[in-house]
């Protein structure tokens, strides 16, 4: 809006423009109510001010006008709970086919991964128009990625994935910031998104691409020698990881587990807390020897053997869903 | 207005003041009101401890860059700005000062229960103050008031024990004076009062005490967990060692959500004797005024998780936890209207106690509704972690409960120090107050909105001028608040001498000498007459035939 | 919401009364209630106290269930169950202290004081040992913590996660050791109910500090009734 006195930020998302109706509608429901009270305030204090001889009406009560003014407040919270829900339900569920880009924050940097392989610091380029899914992770203390322009905040945890989207609609450069205060530099963890027209971001695609991310994945999984016990074929030690991203898992205790990304991340650093029904527990931890990139290049190329890869064996058998260890990757 | 000649009291009667002097008279003091006293002199210390943090942030804001103080710095300036005015200001205020002075009154006792244990928390009170401001001169601590795990666990080098440490102490002086009112409440009343005959302001009291009591013990272990876990690397909460970082937040907010309730409950209470008094009316619908004020301590245990909704929890917790936020609003609202219904057809006097009164009413109303944007879940996601919460809590915090305490200093002074303060100056601090508070936090609404985050000591360039606004307020406001304290202070020596009943004001307190003696009631009140009885005093009822042994 | 009974007797004229009664109360009754109902709302705050524990306890150890189950068998549920007896034996002993101010049996109220700080003394000792024992297995959270190889009760070819288990044994720590500072102040408050009662103060019309002090006691070793099942018990296998 204004330049230099702006009153909200740019909408350059699909949510922005649903965020900034409900907020509009509250700014009115308030006005109106701030306007009732202040009118009765100030009518009241003046048409009853102190006169000589004129003593004030003492009123008990009233029960009808108490349950009024409780039962109309609860009606009009109850829709602004329900459009606040229904905003909030949206901008928690990623759509089927978002592309993915995984964030790392550390104190005081945003590191980005796309998909396709380029690496980013600090800032994000991204086509108009594509729904896109932000699967981050913090290396040290909670950090929180907040993008105004979007109406969009998540927290990102060490320890665990959070994840949140957005579809941007408007090309331009748009603030990014640390909402979760970090430290010293907290203030200074900024960044910017770059929404770019497709052509444009094509473009900028193809320079400089290292490959894709789940490429790099491939590369550490055979570095690293998973491929010494997760086979293709049912001989290994560990389970097939053929088709196994996204689907259900049964575990040892009888528990069934959806292998999402908080579960790949998880089987990677403390293999122990969830066994694979029919496995021994012997796969060692990488703890401490894989960074959280190289977690995000493994998780990536696991949901290449999932999706779009060509045909491999499939192992997975399909069995009726439950989340991992309680925290929902949404 | 005289300002010249000290005024002399012509008869020199005994009261709770000069019954004893001396320090030793003051310190092992078991008087309520004399420990009201002294929480006086020790919350007003750490307010302007507070308050000059809040001035060099204020300063910092004025430019884009970080150019005032260092950004470790700034971030220890907002960290003990914040646990200083919330837990050696906001958190004792009305209950340490007002109440101890005056509920035993209201209810016709000579004391709490406990006397001896009310010193003890003033001790508390006092031990931890030290403890914080050894921790503030010696270094400091820059994890917010929040104390979020990981970062102040494992990663900040400032001085987080000792923090947690000084205010694990404040708590249990917190959690001691809640104890003592619960129990002189339900067993020092005067024969008579009955519970549907007590001050609205007693009744403030005995939820925000029953909020004390219950939630402050749960911060106190979450504090010793946090400060366990830095000294001896445990992993409760950081997950590098299989701990759960969340698991902090639920536990720290269980605590930190009820306590906002024990902040602004009592400033209601004391807004209610307000407006009776000067509107020469029974407040109206004092049933459910009462019984709010209960359900806003009920319903606050039951909200903390919206402190969360873009922490990590699960769609449906946020559902629920939103739900519920929006119970805890109709309570609150029904108060209001409740207020502004008591003004019709009232008699309304504007002395500066019903100025603060009014400037509550507004500014707590403004605030309130902006609990309920943060409330929406669609909207909390924006503003969550930006200007938009810190614009909301001040209004409450400042706009309200701030407010309301200046409006009970003001009403209930001449009773406490027997004199009477400057009219005139009074109603000029409340404007400059209002004014100011306005200036330095509505434009803060529209930063946060904009996106701006909080816990920032640089900002890009285009929310400088909402942040010049801001900081221009804040001069204004401080200067609101100096006047008062100036102004007290001078009527200690010249002010008028009071009656014992300038207001005319209905209560048991009033019936007392101003100030007060020492066991308050020559003779133990009986009560036979309802709370707000303006029209047998308007009338010419004289209350004083009625209180017999 | 009336109410027509006032909280305090209308007229007092006791005008001989127990030299304990504070000024500001009315009557001895008047100060005993407010001191039972005083213990009583402090007793609350403990519990809020102790829930945060027990609420931290209680979600780890359904997210850990093996790692916490190979922890909690590393300690001695027989030192733990002996202690569980010795604080209720401690419980009859204070109410028999009680019944003996009431009975204005001075042998009895004494002599069930000494047994109880006795009591309080083995509990604390036998504590002691298993502090001890944990020390020299290195289950003590820290530099030198070290639970390798532990199998999971129910998986014998599986192994505890150290760093789960170490959440255990630090809520375990601090979970008794708060418990046990309790007791110690515990022991501090019959002291003084143990001077208070040799020096004959209490009396079958006054014996509030002991009514207080037993209610505090009672509670300290409600707290150990809840902590040994949930620290000591679950998933043991015999």
């Amino acid at each position: 809006m204004f330049d230099n006195f702006p009153l909200w930020p740019a909408r350059a998302s699909t949510a922005a423009g649903n965020v900034d109706a409900l907020y509009i509608f509250l700014i009115i429901v308030s006005g109106m109510m701030t306007l009732l009270v202040f009118t009765a305030i100030v009518i009241f204090a003046a048409r009853y001010r102190h006169r000589r001889g004129v003593l004030a009406e003492q009123i008990e009560g009233s029960i009808p006008l108490e349950i009024t003014w409780s039962i109309i407040p609860l009606g009009v919270f109850m829709v602004i709970f329900v459009w606040g829900a229904v905003v909030y339900f949206h901008s928690r569920t990623p759509p089927r086919d978002s592309t993915d880009v995984y964030v790392v924050a550390k104190q005081w940097m945003w590191k980005l991964q796309h998909a396709e392989g380029q690496r980013e610091i600090n800032s994000l380029h991204i086509p108009v128009g594509r729904d896109v899914r932000l699967i981050m992770t913090s290396q040290d203390v909670i950090h929180s990625f907040y993008v105004p322009a979007f109406r969009m905040k998540q927290d990102v945890l060490p320890g665990r994935y959070t994840t949140a989207w957005f579809h941007a609609t408007k090309a331009g450069t748009y603030h990014l910031f640390c909402a979760e205060y970090c430290g010293t530099q907290h203030s200074g963890m900024i960044g910017s998104i770059v929404v770019m027209e497709p052509a444009q971001y094509e473009a900028w695609m193809s320079g400089g691409n290292t490959g894709p991310l789940s490429a790099s994945g491939e590369r550490i999984f055979a570095e690293l020698g998973c491929a010494t016990c997760h086979r293709s074929d049912t001989q290994g030690r560990g389970p097939s990881l053929q088709g196994v991203f996204g689907k259900p898992v049964q575990l040892q205790d009888g528990r069934i587990v959806t292998a999402d990304e908080n579960y790949i991340r998880e089987s990677i650093l403390d293999p122990g807390a969830k066994i694979v029904n029919g496995f021994k527990p012997v796969m060692p931890t990488f703890q401490g020897l894989v960074s959280e990139e190289q977690v995000n290049a493994l998780v990536a190329y696991m949901k290449s053997l999932s999706g779009a890869s060509a045909a491999k064996t499939n192992t997975a058998t399909a069995q009726p869903t439950a989340p991992a260890k309680g925290n929902q990757v949404q | 207005m005289s300002m010249a000649t000290p005024i002399v009291t012509p008869v020199e009667r005994e009261d709770y003041l000069n019954k004893e002097y001396g320090v030793a008279s003051w310190l092992l003091t078991t008087d309520h009101k004399r420990i009201a006293l002294l929480y006086l002199i020790s919350i007003t210390f750490f307010f302007f401890i507070g308050g000059f943090f809040a001035l060099l942030i204020r300063l910092e804001l004025l430019t884009p860059a970080g150019d005032l103080v260092q950004a470790d710095t700034y971030n220890k300036l907002f960290t003990m700005h914040g646990q200083v005015m919330v837990f050696f200001f906001l958190i004792p205020s009305i209950p340490a000062v007002l109440g101890n002075f005056l509920m035993p009154m209201m209810i016709g006792a000579k004391d709490l229960a406990f006397p001896r244990i009310n010193l003890l928390s003033w001790y508390l009170y006092i031990i931890a103050g030290i403890m914080m401001l050894h921790c503030i001169l010696t270094g400091g601590v820059d994890t917010g008031w929040t104390f979020y795990t990981p970062f102040s666990t494992a990663f900040s080098n400032t001085k987080v024990i000792e923090a947690g440490l000084a205010i694990f102490v404040s708590g249990f002086s917190s959690i001691l004076t809640g104890l003592n009112f619960v129990v002189t409440i339900h067993r020092m009343r005067a024969p008579g009062m009955t519970w549907s005959r007590l001050p609205l302001f007693v009744w403030a009291h005995y939820a925000t005490s029953i909020i004390q009591i219950l939630g402050t013990p749960v911060i106190a272990i979450t504090l010793v967990l946090v400060v366990a876990e830095r000294a001896l690397h445990l992993g409760i909460f950081d997950p590098k060692l299989g701990g759960d970082p969340l698991l902090f937040q639920h536990l720290f907010w269980f605590y930190s959500h009820p306590a906002v309730y024990i902040m602004i409950l009592p400033s209601m209470g004391v807004v209610t004797e307000i407006i009776a008094c000067f509107s020469r009316k029974r407040i109206f619908g004092y049933n459910f005024v009462a019984l709010s004020s209960i359900s806003i301590a009920v319903f606050g245990f039951l909200v903390w998780a919206h402190h969360m909704f873009v922490a990590g929890i699960s769609v449906y917790a946020a559902l629920v936890f939103s739900l519920l936020s929006y119970s805890v609003a109709v309570p609150s609202a029904v108060k209001v209207f409740n207020w502004t219904a008591t003004l019709y057809k009232g008699s309304i006097h504007y002395d500066a106690p019903m100025l603060y009164a009014f400037g509550f009413l507004g500014l707590f109303t403004m605030g309130g509704l902006t609990g309920l944007f943060l409330a929406a879940l669609g909207i909390n996601v924006h503003v969550t972690d930006t200007y938009f919460v810190v614009a909301h809590f001040h209004y409450i915090m400042v706009g309200g409960a701030l407010m309301g305490y200046l409006g009970g200093l003001h009403f209930w002074w001449p009773k406490i120090s027997g004199r009477l303060y400057p009219e005139g100056w009074a109603r000029l601090a409340a404007l400059i107050v209002f004014v100011g508070f306005n200036l330095t936090f509505f434009p803060q609404f529209i930063l946060g909105y904009v996106g701006m985050p909080r816990r920032y000591y640089q900002y890009p360039g285009e929310f400088q001028v909402l942040n010049v606004l801001s900081t221009a307020g804040a001069t204004v406001l401080g200067i609101g608040y100096l006047l008062p304290m100036i102004y007290f202070l001078w009527s200690m020596r010249y002010g008028k001498p009071a009656p014992d009943n300038p207001w005319n004001a209905a209560g048991l307190e009033w019936q007392t000498q101003s100030p007060p003696t020492t066991f308050n009631f020559e003779k133990q009140p009986v009560v036979t007459w309802e709370a707000y009885n303006y029209d047998e005093i308007d009338t010419g009822h004289k209350q004083e035939a009625k209180v017999v042994a | 919401m009336s109410h027509s009974q006032a909280a305090v007797p209308t007229s007092s004229h006791d005008d001989i009364h127990s030299p304990a009664l504070l000024h500001h109360f009315a009557t001895e009754e008047q100060q005993r209630n407010a001191s039972n109902f005083g213990m009583w709302i402090f007793i609350a705050t403990e519990v809020m106290f102790f829930g945060g524990l027990f609420c931290s306890y209680l979600i780890y150890r359904r997210w850990y269930f093996g790692d916490f189950g190979a922890a909690s068998k590393s300690i001695d549920a027989t030192l733990g169950a002996t202690n569980t007896a010795v604080l209720i034996c401690s419980s009859l002993t204070v109410v028999l202290a009680i019944w003996g101010a009431q009975i204005a049996s001075r042998k009895l109220m004494i002599g069930s004081l000494i047994l109880t700080m006795l009591f309080g003394l083995a509990f604390l000792g036998i504590k002691g040992k298993e502090y001890k024992d944990k020390f020299e297995e290195h289950h003590v959270p820290g530099a030198s913590f070290s639970f390798e190889n532990v199998s999971i009760p129910g998986h014998p070819d599986q192994y505890a996660n150290p760093r789960h288990a170490q959440i255990f044994f630090a809520l375990y720590f601090i979970m008794t050791g708060l418990h046990a500072l309790h007791m110690i102040v515990g022991l501090g408050i019959f002291t003084w109910l143990l001077v208070m009662a040799w020096k004959g103060r209490f009396t079958p019309e006054y014996h509030t500090p002991l009514e207080v002090g037993g209610l505090y006691w009672h509670f300290v070793d409600i707290v150990w009734i809840y902590l040994f099942p949930l620290l000591y018990l679950i998933d043991r296998h015999p």
